[in-house]
């Protein structure tokens, strides 16, 4: 029960965090913004690693597990690389 | 390697995150905050390789390798008219990973093994136990199933929207009684919810949750039209964060909460400010129609005998005798793939001595920052393109302004018509400028299905046709004088 605690306040302070930060990203790096968030929820990745299973887990589990590895790197390459693509022509004079 | 070290690396991680989203404030740090966010996650991802020993790696190594050549596919092809499209899909994707996620700890935990569909719907006996002790299996019940309904109405509310995007779904479908269908589709997979927490083995349950989620997704978003896109991308994009740190909680992993809740609130803000920028609720942008508010205007009484129409050669020689030009763009001109052109237009002027920016609509085009991207593929220096409030004021001191492709947010009704359905819109003041010219096809009305008075003021100019071709004419006309 204590780790759920102190996860909440991490949760609830990195809420205060985010608005704090969101708010000063100008509008003319919205589009950015968001996919670069797209590539940070890629963090999915981890939870995928994780939740993937073992050689003795039912295939269920194993095919869940390729799902979610599949969507969260899609998420992590696509992201970064079309929002590195979208920076540099901002980043230009 | 031990459970603290882990997780002090997962706190460099998410450090890495948090300087990441700090590094986008200023363009000219926003590649480096680009890139350390990346770092972020590679440092994450590789000390989550060694902490999973016993991982059957044959599904890992094709899920990374099939979702890599995607990804990569995806991000180096996708052209930037098509950005709202990519966006839509990402969020799909998040949403779908946490679903699958939480799925497969579901079935871990309950170490039901179903040889086949029917037999995974046998319920099972299992203890509440297998999900922690006391409150705390009740949590990650919670949690699991939270993230399996979140999850799930991101992938398919996503879809549906790449889909309208795209243009692959172009009329609306929405379930009888609306909102009121939305509603009970809600109530549903919440009393799935709780009945799940109760029996823990209840798999039928659990598909339940799965199916009205997936259908609550399609039905959300189906109702919803184009100019309302932005709207919608910038929630789904919050709900796969929230959906990503729920999936923290069921794994009790802090790098996944710590990520997931602040793309939650970058979705959550900017849904806000699209909902600002239309003076929308966004119960009335989910739910609501448009143009519900006062009597039908007839289009024939505003336009009659009283529009202007322009040769794209006349409008060179208002540019050239201009000090200062304003171009406002909108959905239209990525339609038209007009941004180069716009661009060239611009040269030409300013060789010309005129002082050119550009004006831009919070709600132009069909996600947030939509413009600013394409007039930067365009090579337009980012401290041209001005926002709303800062372009608003210098109208009265500007000599001619070209609207290409935008109708709505200039529209004067909103701010002088009251009781008019976009009445209270914040809009750009272009009618104030000494002439306006407006590129478009026609007379059409916008999303609101509004007829446009600015179209038919004394100083406003009509020029018909597509918008790449009329700003091609007029820059080469420019040129020549």
């Amino acid at each position: 029960m204590e780790t759920l605690i102190l996860l909440l306040a991490l949760f609830v302070l990195a809420l205060f965090l985010g608005v704090e930060l969101i708010t000063k990203v100008p509008p003319t790096l919205h589009t950015p913004l968001m996919s670069g968030t797209n590539a940070v929820s890629g963090i999915t990745l981890v939870g995928a690693l994780l939740a993937a299973g073992t050689g003795s887990s039912p295939m269920l589990v194993n095919w869940l597990g390729f799902i979610a590895v599949t969507f969260a790197t899609i998420n992590v390459v696509g992201g970064y690389l079309v929002t590195n693509r979208m920076l540099a022509m901002f980043k230009r004079k | 390697m031990s459970g603290s070290l882990i997780n002090l690396i997962y706190l460099i991680a998410g450090i890495l995150f948090i300087l990441g989203i700090k590094g986008l404030t200023k363009p000219k740090t926003a590649v480096r905050g680009n890139f350390l966010s990346a770092l972020g996650m590679l440092i994450a991802v590789v000390v989550t390789l060694f902490t999973i020993n016993d991982v059957d790696f044959t599904y890992v190594l094709a899920g990374v390798g099939v979702g890599g050549i995607v990804g990569v596919v995806m991000a180096l092809r996708i052209q930037m008219t098509s950005m709202p499209q990519m966006v839509a899909l990402l969020n799909g994707f998040g949403g779908g990973a946490s679903l699958s996620i939480a799925l497969a700890e579901y079935v871990t935990r309950t170490g039901i093994n179903p040889a086949s569909i029917s037999d995974f719907l046998q319920p099972t006996a299992v203890a509440a136990s297998a999900f922690g002790k006391g409150a705390e299996a009740t949590i990650a019940l919670m949690s699991i199933s939270l993230t399996v309904l979140i999850g799930a109405v991101t992938l398919t509310g996503s879809l549906v929207a790449f889909s309208k995007l795209q243009e692959l779904m172009k009329k609306s479908y929405g379930l009888p009684g609306g909102p009121v269908g939305n509603g009970i589709l809600l109530l549903g997979a919440l009393a799935a919810v709780a009945f799940l927490v109760m029996n823990p083995g209840n798999t039928m349950a659990m598909v339940a949750i799965l199916g009205l989620a997936l259908l609550l997704g399609l039905f959300l978003v189906m109702p919803i039209g184009g100019a309302d896109m932005p709207v919608v991308i910038a929630l789904l994009n919050s709900y796969s964060g929230i959906a990503a740190a729920l999936a923290g909680f069921i794994l009790g992993n802090t790098v996944l909460i710590i990520a997931g809740s602040l793309v939650g609130t970058s979705g959550l803000i900017l849904t806000r400010i699209m909902c600002v920028a239309m003076n929308r609720s966004l119960a009335n942008v989910l739910f609501g129609k448009m143009a519900a508010g006062g009597e039908t205007i007839d289009a024939g009484e505003i336009y009659d005998g009283k529009v202007t129409s322009a040769q794209p050669d006349e409008v060179a020689m208002l540019l050239e005798t201009a000090q200062r030009v304003v171009i406002v763009p909108g959905y239209g001109m990525a339609m038209a793939q007009a941004q180069h052109a716009v661009r060239e237009l611009a040269d030409a002027m300013e060789s010309k001595g005129v002082e050119v920016e550009y004006g831009i609509h919070p709600v132009a085009g069909r996600m947030p920052g939509h413009m600013n991207v394409l007039l930067a593929e365009a090579e337009v220096p980012y401290d041209k393109l001005v926002e709303m409030e800062r372009i608003n004021p210098t109208f009265e001191d500007t000599d001619v302004v070209i609207i290409i492709g935008a109708n709505d947010v200039t529209n004067p009704m909103a701010r002088d018509v009251e009781g008019s359905p976009i009445y209270g819109m914040p809009i750009l003041n272009v009618d104030k400028a000494k002439t306006v010219v407006v590129i478009k096809r026609s007379l059409s009305p916008g999303f609101a299905g509004l007829p446009n008075p600015l179209f038919a003021m004394d100083h406003t100019l009509m020029v018909y046709g597509d918008g790449k071709k009329a700003v091609v004419e007029m820059t080469t006309a420019l040129n020549q004088l």
